[in-house]
């Protein structure tokens, strides 16, 4: 393992320590239990954003905090769920007397500690309504899985939702957005190299030189089929094809289209993966009226990219638009 | 013959023991199929729950227990695991522990699981060895067996339960994404099931020397 890290214990502390420093204007950071909340506080009777999940996918979600987008985010382990305890005390600095909304991604862990959460934060009298995202065609939806994970669509939901609570929606109206987003949004992803998580110290899984893995995950699991690698053109028609077919969009449709990194592939790259997938969008009659690239939900170091789309309206592109100041993402004033 | 609130502690030490020594293992077995954690989760979980000991009664102690995990392992095993010593802790009498008493804390245990998991045998996770570990407690109840015995069985049948999942293509949890090929690599989950009950069998021989 080759890291800039001291010790593989101390990685998730010591970076949220150096974030908060370099971020004070946005974000403040909080120890035992640890969450990531906006500086500035929620202004009262105004709806709470929290998500949450594993570290090692930064800028997601500590990244997003601030202003426009997520009012608080609770880190776990590298690529492992927070605990309730964080989510609850999160979920009470967030609160401001319009109720809170937990962002799931849906992996089992993730699941089940902010399910443990909202039931202890019913406990201490304060709303909370959980959306659980699960974007990902790679995984087969059945009734006998755990369902689809959560990937890129989640970092679209989370400006979506922090844009409508600075808009003054309620709580119900957020959830129903959130709902809404999930149910338009499509991704899957491939990678060219594993990742190697700290506390392992080798690489999660071993890819030979021209071999890549398509439909992996965020957290170095392998993916659903292990295959020669291809040119970018074939790499990306291989991810947009059932993302395309599944939704499915429409001729017509007007979409956002994310082409995310995830860790070490270089923007060059990214940029040369985008202009396949707008082409291939185009020629299915859609619309690309937004597009967002770069690396936004990453698993370390691991090369490769995720592509995701979502089918636009009129109030999600507003919603997409309006002003956002957060370490991760930034626009408007 | 019946136990006390310190087979418990024990019990939590052993486990703790077992765990720790196959930390590395168990990550590698969640490597395969999984995102690597389970060993690294497992040890920060236990070593805060072990430190979470004291001289108080089971039902104090499990619920100690439960909370240090549930706050210090994320992950699923953190809710799965402490939801399990939280049940258990509810379902212990007050004082002495007999073995109908031991065998229905596990039942609990095992209900707190699947409920909060929504697991059922045959899905490649934990409940494949905490199911039969129980039963075997359940069946050594009926039959009078000593504790020894009924813990032995418990163990074994843990231990069976968990080469089971080997050849299953996982449905629940993180495995599941792989589909079909998740077949052929033993459940981290199952695995550390089995150390649980391994680690009463260990605390039983210490308590009995």
């Amino acid at each position: 393992m080759k890291k800039l890290i001291n010790d593989p214990d101390h990685v998730v502390r010591e970076s949220l320590e150096g974030f908060a420093a370099a971020h004070p204007d946005l974000v403040s950071v909080h120890f035992n239990p640890t969450f990531v909340v906006r500086s500035d506080g929620v202004p009262d009777g105004r709806v709470g954003i929290l998500s949450g999940g594993g570290s090692g996918h930064e800028p997601m979600h500590n990244g997003f905090v601030g202003r426009g987008m997520l009012d608080a985010a609770c880190p776990g382990e590298v690529f492992t769920s927070p605990t309730p305890d964080q989510m609850l005390a999160a979920t009470e600095a967030v609160s401001a007397g319009a109720g809170v909304l937990h962002l799931v991604k849906n992996y089992t862990g993730d699941v089940m500690n902010f399910e443990m959460a909202e039931e202890m934060g019913a406990d201490e009298g304060i709303e909370v309504r959980s959306v659980v995202i699960d974007d990902d065609v790679a995984v087969e939806d059945s009734t006998y899985t755990a369902g689809r994970r959560g990937v890129g669509g989640t970092v679209l939901i989370e400006k979506m939702c922090g844009a409508a609570a600075d808009d003054g929606r309620s709580l119900e109206e957020i959830t129903d957005l959130a709902r809404r987003c999930n149910s338009e949004v499509r991704s899957m992803g491939m990678a060219l190299t594993s990742c190697t998580v700290p506390s392992a110290g080798e690489p999660t899984f071993q890819l030979a030189d021209d071999e890549m893995e398509i439909g992996i995950g965020i957290h170095g699991e392998p993916g659903r089929d292990r295959m020669s690698l291809e040119s970018a053109d074939a790499v990306v028609e291989r991810l947009m094809g059932p993302i395309l077919s599944d939704l499915p969009f429409h001729s017509g449709d007007d979409v956002l289209l994310f082409v995310n990194g995830m860790g070490a592939t270089p923007m060059m790259e990214l940029y040369l993966c985008y202009r396949k997938a707008a082409a291939m969008a185009e020629d299915h009659g859609l619309n690309v009226v937004r597009n967002l690239v770069g690396p936004y939900i990453t698993s370390l170091e691991m090369a490769g990219l995720s592509i995701t789309m979502m089918r636009m309206t009129d109030d999600l592109v507003a919603l997409w638009d309006a002003p956002v100041q957060t370490p991760g993402l930034r626009w408007g004033q | 013959m019946s136990r006390d609130s310190t087979f418990v502690r024990s019990w939590i030490e052993a486990f703790f023991d077992r765990v720790e020594e196959n930390q590395k293992y168990l990550t590698k077995l969640d490597s395969a199929i999984g995102d690597g954690d389970h060993g690294q989760n497992m040890v920060r979980g236990l070593r805060a729950a072990v430190q979470s000991l004291n001289d108080s009664d089971t039902r104090e102690t499990l619920r100690n227990v439960a909370m240090s995990i549930i706050s210090k392992t994320g992950g699923a095993s953190g809710p799965l695991y402490g939801t399990l010593f939280m049940e258990a802790g509810k379902t212990a009498p007050d004082g002495p522990i007999a073995l109908s008493d031991w065998a229905a804390m596990m039942r609990a245990g095992l209900d707190g699981v699947q409920r909060r998991g929504k697991a059922e045998t045959g899905e490649k996770t934990m409940v494949d060895a905490l199911t039969p570990a129980v039963e075997a407690l359940e069946s050594a109840v009926e039959q009078d067996a000593s504790w020894s015995d009924a813990l032995s069985d418990a163990a074994a049948a843990a231990k069976d339960g968990m080469e089971s999942t080997t050849p299953m293509i996982a449905t629940k949890g993180r495995a599941s994404y792989l589909g079909d090929r998740s077949a052929g690599h033993q459940d981290p989950g199952a695995t550390s099931s089995f150390y649980l009950f391994a680690a009463a069998v260990d605390a039983n021989e210490t308590s009995a020397e």
